[in-house]
């Protein structure tokens, strides 16, 4: 069986990190799995974990009180669920849903802060990591309000 | 120049604003076409209208037309039995020589599925010609996805990746919801092999060209099918200009580096 270590450096969110990186950070990790339709965050629930997802997809919705929940995005195999525990006040911003079955190691955000905080070469690094992450989720949800496919598009 | 009789022979609704037509010829048909090239319809009385052939099949010409005027509102308004004036084929097509050997990777949004039809049954007709093939699907809503009978057969065969994504859903959809580009973040392809092929409204086939070429397919091997606003479709009016190209005759199917420092001119 692979160590969480392992996937890690399989996953492409970690890629070219050096082993002893990703030997520390696996110390905050733990395998998990979620079935179908399970839920895996709730809208303002604390941010005490991210997901590093393998297999699977995450649906993050937003629950409206007419229309009922709307899936705004989602994240699947090689992507990250969560950067709500980067910063404070470490909170989850929506819902975040199994659509189908879902394979991730979960990494323990306190635990993860606190090997940043002492190795701040490693913490750097995961931080630019997310940076490139929230912008490319930013560019999206722009293109997403453009009506990208529709007639303003052409 | 003369337009030649087709009669609608076949019809379907695909979407609340989106109709394929049918056409067989009434006399003498127009010249066979290559994938990726368009037809001038004509409605009676009223005007003309370029649209990309979505398929070919025994002679018969398939076209989807989404009404936004009074051309396409006529046309799609056209029953079984009606006909319509067709000229045409004309400009450059999809050229899947260049794709032989080579992985395949089609990026469609919106109505942009229906130009890119025809490669997807080529690729079906000669898949060993081709490596891997991908088809990467973006539209707003489930309910404006096109279609999707044909997407679910597609998606069921082995040889070939379908990934559909839309902008929002609700819970019962399935699939990914995100824009087109970020599918093509996760393209299970060999990017330096690949030529890809991007049909859709143009912000979006620009930021998608963008993102195919992030992920390492080389710029020449970026094709893209522009729309302008056409008149005579053979290179004599102007009305289709987009710098020196005249994307009647030298498009609608362009290779991204000529049209990318082009594309961020609004038309006029
Ligand atoms: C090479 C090529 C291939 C095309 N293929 C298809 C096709 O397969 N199916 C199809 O339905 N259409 C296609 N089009 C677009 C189609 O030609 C136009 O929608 C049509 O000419 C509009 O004519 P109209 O008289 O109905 O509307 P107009 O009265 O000319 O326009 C009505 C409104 O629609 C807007 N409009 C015009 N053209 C477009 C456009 N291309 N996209 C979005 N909004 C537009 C106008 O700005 C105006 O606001 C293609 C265009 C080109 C150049
Ligand atoms: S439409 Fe006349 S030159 Fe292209």
């Amino acid at each position: 069986m692979k160590s969480i270590s392992d996937l890690l450096g399989e996953h492409p969110f970690f890629e070219g990190l050096p082993p002893e990186a990703l030997e520390l950070i696996s110390g905050c990790g733990t395998n998990v799995h979620f079935d179908a339709d399970a839920t895996i965050i709730s809208e303002d629930e604390p941010a005490d974990v991210f997901y590093v997802l393998r297999s699977g997809r995450v649906a993050l919705e937003v629950a409206t009180p007419r229309r009922g929940p709307l899936v705004i995005e989602t994240v699947g195999p090689g992507e990250i669920l969560g950067v709500s525990w980067l910063l404070p006040p470490y909170r989850w911003t929506f819902d975040g849903r199994a659509t189908i079955s879902t394979s991730a190691v979960a990494l323990d955000a306190a635990c993860l802060r606190q090997k940043c905080d002492q190795d701040p070469v490693l913490g750097y690094e995961m931080y630019k990591r997310f940076a490139a992450l929230v912008r490319d989720r930013l560019q999206a949800t722009r293109l997403q309000l453009v009506d990208f496919y529709g007639n303003n598009a052409s | 120049m003369t337009p030649r009789m087709y009669e609608v022979v076949a019809r379907r609704d695909d979407l609340p604003d989106t109709v394929t037509l049918t056409l067989a010829p009434v006399d003498e048909q127009c010249p066979t076409p290559a994938i990726g090239q368009f037809n001038m319809l004509w409605a009676f009385g009223i005007g003309e209208a370029p649209i990309s052939l979505a398929g070919f099949e025994n002679g018969h010409l398939i076209h989807t037309i989404r009404r936004v005027g009074a051309v396409t509102n006529s046309l799609a308004a056209s029953t079984t039995g009606d006909q319509i004036g067709v000229r045409g084929p004309y400009g450059t097509g999809w050229d899947l020589t260049r794709a032989a050997g080579r992985d395949v990777l089609v990026v469609a949004g919106g109505l942009g599925l229906a130009p890119v039809r025809p490669i997807i049954t080529e690729l079906f007709a000669n898949r060993s010609s081709y490596g891997r093939a991908v088809l990467l699907v973006g539209a707003r809503t489930p309910d404006a996805l096109l279609y999707r009978d044909e997407l679910e057969q597609w998606r069921g065969r082995l040889d070939i990746e379908v990934e559909v994504t839309v902008d929002s859903a609700t819970p019962s959809w399935r699939g990914d919801v995100g824009v087109v580009t970020r599918l093509v973040e996760r393209a299970p392809i060999d990017p330096e092999n690949t030529t890809a092929f991007v049909c859709g409204p143009e912000v979006m086939m620009r930021f998608a060209a963008v993102s195919v070429v992030d992920r390492g397919v080389p710029a020449a091997e970026v094709m893209l099918s522009l729309e302008r606003n056409m008149h005579c479709a053979i290179g004599h009016c102007g009305h289709c200009q987009l710098g020196p190209e005249f994307i009647c005759k030298d498009g609608p199917v362009v290779p991204w580096p000529r049209v990318k420092p082009l594309l961020r001119v609004a038309e006029r």
